[in-house]
């Protein structure tokens, strides 16, 4: 999934070897770094949850956290939410980056405004777009305000509430404005690379529309297109903010749940909120290993 | 042509009215000083919220932006630091057990802060690293240098090494290659690595709040506060500051890469 953003053939003979050695200077400050902080937080996590505590001299370790969290009914609807948002918004944002993408492509390949303004939102801060999504949205919001002003009758109470709510229709919203430019911009990388030759050839062998699209694009778009989903649903799955400033009370989101233990006044919740950190690790490196298992080819280098 | 044209034309106004949209509210509230529900638009603009974050809240947001753009600053040089050489041997060799090494540099970008900061939190506690800046710096590193590696390692692998081999060939010394022939070749790229890992930094709020606890008071901590405390207007100008870096980036990196634009990042 990880394959290089590269966008244009790769100029470097990929033979290219160095001694060991040198290999090995070269990474071993990257991987001094990630292995103690990235591995480091995962282990501790792990005996925290496993009911490691410093300073005392006798420790009792068991699975007991992770079994009181996951026989939890709570844990079981706060999945289905959390699977439910990130699924939804990777999807949504799936089938309108291909469509874009495909459309860019057709039509705005070299519009340079476009491709610009398209990098907006994945640099905006998904704070920034969660407040102003509560200030658009909200029943008392700038669309509601709008609503009122044109229709001239109050909407307040017939307004739908898109905040807060049942759907997460809110938290949808940020993330599909957030993710569709992210998986547009991988598509993008590969449809240029195709080129239109075998559409053309597909075209003049008499094949529809449709027919290209299935049977030439998107075989082509599709190594791709899973790698970036994968990134989406995983980022999905486990981000805190959003689901915090826009979700409901209750049932909450995994990862809002886990920080709601953590940061509890009563200290015996958090190895449990720590439990569940470990937990939606857990799931989200199983989606990235079942993706990259999935995806992958025989003569790949990375 | 001309199909292809309006065609065009429709892509862009949808594409940059989408993008727009977000951004329509933080403005009009942020130059409100009287919005009574249901009117459409405020009954009376103003600058009081811009005042009251320049004078009355000043040192505060000052505080606040320093302490953000120092972390961020710190995290991101120290990304490249350590990532440049990483993405060179990712992009550029083949090597046993390069896949492996590959996924395990990269995880970090989708394991979710939250996962890691918990844990890091209990260890940095013994460090006395909690609510200290430089605790702070090596959560976000965490995530923000897989990421420069990412991005480092796509650059190196547009890159030809024959280019060094010449150098080299003409007499040069490994320093003078890389300072006169690696360096400005790849010099773009890595700017470009340098900035989101910048960005990546600035916009982190859980890891800071974990590892930070409330000390470490960065831009999107002081927002979280105000958002709970109601006061619409400062918090829309405060969110319009947060989000200004984010063109200055998206700027700068259209400069250094040129035609090349910015794709797969993220």
């Amino acid at each position: 999934m990880f394959t290089a953003p590269a966008s244009r053939p790769p100029v470097s003979p990929k033979e290219t070897t160095l001694p060991q050695k040198s290999i090995i200077l070269l990474l071993t400050p990257a991987l001094l770094v990630v292995v103690t902080l990235f591995g480091g937080g995962l282990v501790i996590g792990f005996f925290q949850a496993l009911g490691y505590q410093p300073g005392i001299e006798e420790q009792s370790l068991s699975l007991q956290h992770f079994i009181t969290t996951l026989t939890d009914p709570d844990f079981t609807t706060s999945l289905g939410l959390t699977l439910y948002i990130a699924l939804t918004s990777t999807l949504i944002s799936a089938i309108a980056s291909i469509l874009l993408a495909v459309a860019i492509n057709h039509w705005a390949a070299n519009n340079k405004i476009i491709h610009f303004i398209l990098q907006i939102p994945l640099a905006a801060p998904h704070l920034v777009i969660g407040i102003s999504m509560i200030l658009l949205i909200a029943p008392s919001g700038f669309i509601a305000r709008l609503c009122s002003f044109l229709f001239a009758v109050d909407v307040q109470n017939t307004f739908p509430i898109l905040v807060n709510d049942k759907w997460s229709v809110g938290i949808l919203l940020v993330y599909i404005w957030k993710e569709i430019p992210f998986i547009t911009f991988m598509l993008l990388t590969v449809l240029k690379n195709m080129g239109n030759e075998l559409l053309e050839a597909g075209a003049s062998l008499g094949a529809t529309k449709l027919q290209r699209f299935f049977s030439i694009t998107f075989p082509i778009i599709r190594l791709s297109l899973g790698a970036s989903c994968c990134i989406v649903f995983a980022f999905t799955f486990g981000a805190f903010e959003i689901p915090y400033l826009l979700g409901q009370t209750y049932p909450q989101t995994l990862p809002v749940w886990a920080y709601m233990n953590f940061s509890d006044i009563d200290l015996k919740a958090r190895p449990e909120g720590v439990a569940l950190g470990i937990i939606i690790a857990v799931i989200v490196i199983s989606t990235v290993l079942l993706s990259e298992y999935l995806t992958r080819t025989p003569n790949r280098n990375r | 042509m001309k199909k292809t044209n309006s065609a065009q034309y429709t892509i862009f106004v949808l594409v940059l009215f989408t993008i727009i949209v977000p951004f329509i509210p933080l403005i009009l509230w942020s130059l409100s000083e009287q919005w009574f529900y249901p009117a459409a638009l405020p009954q009376k603009f103003g600058l009081r919220a811009w005042n009251y974050i320049f004078s009355t809240a000043g040192e505060q947001i000052i505080r606040g932006l320093v302490a953000s753009f120092s972390v961020a600053l710190t995290t991101s040089i120290l990304s490249l630091f350590i990532g440049y050489p990483a993405g060179r041997a990712l992009g550029l060799y083949n090597f046993k057990g390069k896949k492996f090494i590959a996924l395990l540099l990269l995880l970090p970008i989708v394991v979710p802060p939250l996962s890691t900061s918990m844990g890091l939190h209990l260890w940095f506690l013994h460090l006395n690293l909690t609510e200290h800046f430089l605790g702070v710096v090596l959560v976000h590193l965490t995530f923000c240098l897989p990421y420069s590696i990412y991005v480092i390692s796509g650059v190196f692998s547009d890159f030809n090494p024959d280019f060094e081999a010449q150098a080299r060939s003409l007499g040069a010394t490994s320093w003078q290659v890389f300072v006169r022939v690696t360096l400005p070749m790849t010099l773009p790229g890595v700017t470009v690595a340098a900035l989101f890992a910048f960005l990546l930094s600035w916009s982190q709020y859980l890891s800071t709040l974990i590892i930070g606890g409330g000390k470490i008071l960065t831009l999107p901590i002081l927002l979280f506060s105000l958002m709970d405390g109601g006061d619409r207007p400062v918090a829309s100008a405060i969110s319009l500051i947060f989000i200004c870096p984010v063109f200055v980036v998206l700027a700068a990196s259209a400069q250094s890469l040129g035609r090349q634009g910015l794709r797969g990042i993220r």
